[in-house]
């Protein structure tokens, strides 16, 4: 199975950070469904050029956060666990939050003001669809 | 089926001018050690001593379950390897080579080595002699490769080798290794390659392991701490402190222990962390050659 995760050998991360980044991603845009399997962690090793152990680490930790599960000698899948992709939307939203809060910060809005720019937005989306 | 291919254990090889002293690893099937050492740490005289091509003077070693030197030649038969010094015959083609090789081994798989020759970018036509040095390698390589070995014992791989050449000769030692019953041994001095792609690494020096390692634990463990010191604090104790440096109030620490519980007991201690770096390999070795070698003048 071929993998389009990219390692950067800048990037200050360790590898298995990035790996874990990368597929959390991928799951949360869909590009790997829940339930259906992954590649291998010695599949993924070979694409990416790292070693088994730094792919191991990366599924390990995966499976702890039960975004994955590994089976015994059968290879690994997405967790079927229906909350599993609003986690990771979550996670995802923070991250856009905390950018809006930064820029906010810089054009010294108050968060009042931020708050009420937010809103504007929700509404413009709810009308769009409506 | 092993679960170990390398075993060593206390194995010394004295030389007038060098000694590799009680050498113990060892290497899980399935998975790549890399061994980083300056050069004339002992990285060749091990894999030497690993190929039966020099006897080691105490000490124990079996590979693929054989013992080594006695059983040697069955054990080659399962092991392929790749030295800087592997001599071709330079008036003969890779094509000759190639079926020389096959001759030997009779498990030499000819659709694979037609596939390496393309992924290569090698022409069996050609004489040895018009090679690159990079061709050389990759030749050489091909023809260990195609064997199919069980072990693959490569000496400096990548040394010399242009960025296009050393990618792809990474590539295919981690294609070897999606076949979870192979095993690769290769000593280096260019540590990036070692942190990209192996699972244990181990560090020698002066003809001693100085440690030895999954490498996940390695670049775990081991942090540079930058640290602010209050007026009235002193230098706190920390584990694992392998180097001191920086000055007066601003100490640098290198530890091998590192835990996040260390920052906070470090501010409790009056020394606020303003950084903690993660280290490269090539970072670590080099602080844990200094310390050793530190250690044994004092």
């Amino acid at each position: 199975m071929h993998s389009d995760l990219v390692i950067s050998q800048t990037d200050g991360r360790p590898m298995y950070l990035q790996i874990m980044e990368q597929i959390r991603q991928r799951i949360a845009v869909g590009d790997w469904e829940q339930g259906k399997e992954i590649p291998s962690i010695r599949q993924l090793a070979v694409s990416l050029r790292v070693s088994v152990i730094t792919v191991k680490r990366a599924y390990m930790e995966l499976e702890r956060d039960g975004i994955i599960v590994t089976q015994q000698g059968k290879g690994s899948i997405v967790a079927s666990d229906p909350k599993l992709g609003a986690k990771l939307y979550d996670q995802e939203l923070d991250k856009h939050i905390d950018r809006v809060a930064q820029l906010g910060e810089l054009l010294g809005l108050t968060p009042k003001e931020l708050a009420s720019r937010v809103r504007e937005a929700s509404d413009r989306l709810t009308k769009e669809y409506s | 089926m092993n679960d170990v291919s390398v075993h060593f254990e206390g194995v010394s090889k004295i030389y007038p001018h060098f000694t590799l002293d009680d050498l113990s690893l060892e290497l899980p099937t399935g998975t790549i050690m890399g061994l980083i050492g300056a050069n004339g740490a002992g990285k060749s005289t091990t894999i030497r001593i690993l190929m039966g091509l020099v006897h080691q003077d105490r000490g124990l070693v079996h590979v693929l379950g054989r013992e080594m030197p006695r059983e040697q030649a069955a054990a080659k038969l399962d092991i392929g390897f790749v030295s800087e010094d592997m001599r071709l015959y330079g008036s003969a083609t890779l094509a000759w080579h190639m079926n020389f090789v096959r001759s030997i081994y009779p498990q030499w798989d000819q659709p694979y080595a037609e596939t390496l020759l393309r992924r290569f970018d090698l022409k069996p036509r050609q004489k040895i002699k018009g090679l690159s040095h990079g061709q050389r390698v990759k030749a050489a390589l091909l023809l260990a490769l195609a064997r199919r070995p069980r072990l693959l014992v490569l000496d400096e791989p990548t040394t010399g080798l242009d960025p296009v050449a050393r990618q792809e000769v990474l590539g295919e030692l981690m294609a070897v290794l999606a076949d979870e019953d192979r095993t690769i041994l290769f000593s280096s001095h260019n540590t990036l390659d070692v942190e990209q792609i192996s699972d244990q690494i181990t560090f020698i020096d002066r003809g001693r392991i100085i440690a030895s390692d999954n490498k996940e634990v390695f670049l775990d463990r081991w942090r540079r701490l930058r640290l602010v010191l209050s007026p009235e604090a002193d230098l706190p104790s920390l584990p694992g402190v392998v180097e001191i440096g920086g000055s007066g109030r601003l100490p640098v620490l290198v530890t091998n222990r590192f835990d996040p519980a260390m920052v906070s007991a470090c501010n409790d201690a009056g020394a606020t962390v303003q950084a903690v770096d993660p280290m490269t390999l090539e970072e670590i070795f080099v602080v844990n050659v200094h310390s050793r070698r530190e250690k044994q003048t004092v």
